[in-house]
């Protein structure tokens, strides 16, 4: 199946539902061509904005939009609309409860060779944290194209994060399996929970596929809602496993990790171990080679199941 | 009752509010309250019965530790009762909190931290324009406020969009917290600052004189293709003269004795405002 970025996903989507609702504004922050918009900008000049290099004022100015009746797509690299504008996420977005869409496109490290200041690490922990604000990062583009659908019948602020490239789908075209804030089941299996969200779905999904053949069981939960969680499935999950194993493209604290640990040692104590990205600024790389020296792809997370299970 | 009379008025109820809550950014309140009266009393199309309108008139005030002075206007235009606001005012659990929050009656946009309300009212003047509109938007900030960057991204975007339906204030009252404004981070000339950002710049001399202030909002609403900027050069602590350009009294709840004193002065300037208007009248 033809591969298409996330980001592109939402842009389609956008415009698809632009023909007839002209509430719906996209933003940019000088960000049309990598957040894939230049086509909503150019189709829909009446129902675009651009901010210039100006992160903070996008936010603010998507908040003052959505106050007068715009659903605000506030489109800009997820570094940036993350940290640099997380006060206005906090005031503006949450706190006023405006409704505004943060799309932080090029997420965790997709620029990876760009350096730390191109990645956003810590978009989970610092987004999660605000009250008011929900937080999802959709694995393939059939599932980002679903959470945008769900997304535009609501009125309240989220963030969604989104990587660069385009990744293998992991579901069907026609035939998604979608229900907004509940996990999605990927494959079942009662010797382990491997819990990801975002890119590290396709490995987790992956590395059940080899551990199977091992003849371990896993369950593989596509937790795009990271906020908020699904706390029903991880429950469901981690009580029928010996050990759960988190995923995520994020630093070691405050994630998705951090989240389901909390569940699952209230809930249904048993080992939690997270796999991430370390407390440090990354390796010089491609996302892949980023990836694969931490680990984080399908032979590595294999391998973490396996020591877990031992 | 003339509006010049009921900013004063306003005051006291402002200062028995602050004594009643303990706590409260005092001299912001009295600087700023001539133009939240001009604003609300003859300015903004806005009411409690249109709040839910498209097209009424919105205000954000951005210098959110004013508050008391908000709330003492939303008071009297009737959005909430006076009884309830000075009971409820910095109380456990209470929605009057120490900064504007949208969850009262009123209150469009939660404020509090500085340099947000100009982005802010950009993304609203900006809505008004493409769905062609005719409300205008407002904002409030205070001179210390400037020193944020985000005012200036604001600023930027507003006449780069040709927002002639947003005009801005800034309570040029020149004490912060810790000082005098140009020695904390100077500001001068800040005419020519917001007039090199494509704004159209009004100073107003007396920016506690209501009828100044009043010919300076009618003026921006003349302009086209650019927004206005109001540098209401104002008095802190105005209306006693025991708080009137002291820095101490940017946050500050008066003593029994200062209370009394403040009482007398704003009772003489509320007596001199209402029989100044009855002779213009």
């Amino acid at each position: 199946m033809a591969k298409t970025a996330n980001k592109q996903m939402i842009c389609e989507v956008l415009m698809e539902a632009a023909k007839t609702d002209k509430s719906i504004v996209a933003l940019c922050s000088d960000s049309r061509g990598s957040g894939s918009f230049t086509a909503f900008a150019d189709t829909y000049p009446e129902q675009f904005v651009e901010t210039g290099i100006a992160e903070q004022n996008l936010v603010s100015i998507a908040a003052g939009l959505a106050k007068c009746g715009k659903k605000a797509y506030a489109v800009s690299p997820a570094c940036f609309l993350s940290t640099r504008s997380y006060e206005q996420c906090k005031i503006d977005a949450a706190y006023s409860n405006t409704n505004v869409k943060l799309i932080g496109i090029s997420g965790g490290v997709s620029y990876g060779a760009l350096g730390m200041s191109h990645h956003s690490a810590q978009d989970i922990a610092a987004m999660s944290a605000i009250p008011n604000m929900r937080v999802y990062i959709p694995s393939d583009h059939l599932q980002t194209a679903e959470l945008i659908k769900a997304l535009l019948k609501d009125e309240k602020p989220a963030y969604i994060r989104v990587g660069r490239n385009a990744v293998d789908p992991i579901y069907e075209e026609g035939n998604v399996p979608f229900e907004m804030d509940k996990a999605t089941v990927v494959t079942k299996g009662e010797d382990i929970a491997i819990i990801a969200c975002g890119e590290m779905v396709k490995p987790a999904k992956d590395a059940a596929a080899i551990l199977a053949e091992e003849g371990i069981a896993a369950t593989v939960l596509d937790m795009y809602c990271v906020k908020p969680l699904d706390e029903k499935s991880v429950i469901e999950a981690a009580a029928h496993a010996r050990a759960v194993l988190t995923v995520e493209e994020h630093a070691p604290f405050g994630g998705l990790g951090s989240m389901v640990a909390q569940v699952v040692g209230r809930e249904c104590p048993r080992k939690v171990f997270n796999m991430s990205l370390p407390d440090a600024p990354v390796i010089t790389g491609t996302s892949k080679e980023v990836f694969d020296t931490y680990g984080l792809n399908a032979e590595g997370i294999a391998a973490k199941a396996r020591e877990l299970l031992r | 009752m003339n509006l010049q009379a009921l900013a004063y008025k306003l005051r006291q109820d402002t200062v028995d509010l602050i004594r009643a809550g303990k706590a409260g950014h005092i001299g912001g309140d009295m600087s700023v309250m001539d133009i939240l009266v001009e604003l609300y009393f003859r300015q903004m199309n806005i009411s409690p019965e249109n709040m839910d309108s498209p097209d009424r008139d919105l205000f954000v005030l951005s210098k959110g530790h004013s508050v008391e002075a908000y709330y003492s206007v939303l008071a009297e235009k009737g959005f909430f009762s006076k009884e309830q606001l000075h009971k409820e005012f910095s109380q456990y659990g209470s929605k009057f909190i120490g900064h504007p929050n949208n969850k009262l009656p009123g209150i469009e946009m939660n404020s509090g931290s500085l340099g947000h309300g100009l982005p802010v009212c950009v993304g609203m003047a900006k809505a008004g324009k493409m769905d062609g509109r005719n409300y205008r938007v407002y904002t409030v900030m205070g001179d210390g406020e400037l020193a944020e960057g985000s005012v200036w991204e604001g600023a930027m975007a507003a006449s780069h969009y040709k927002l002639d339906n947003l005009c801005a204030v800034v309570d040029r009252n020149r004490l912060q917290i810790s000082g005098n404004t140009e020695d904390v981070m100077a500001h001068d000339d800040l005419h020519e600052r917001f007039k090199s950002f494509g704004w159209h710049v009004i100073d107003v001399a007396d920016g506690n004189d209501i009828d100044q202030l009043h010919e300076a909002f009618e003026e921006a609403k003349t302009v086209k293709g650019k927004p206005t900027m109001l540098i209401a050069n104002t008095v802190k602590g105005k209306g006693s003269s025991i708080m009137e350009n002291k820095a101490n009294w940017h946050h500050k709840v008066p003593t029994d004795e200062e209370y009394a004193q403040i009482y007398v002065d704003l009772a003489r300037t509320f007596e001199e405002a209402r029989i100044n208007g009855e002779r213009e009248a």
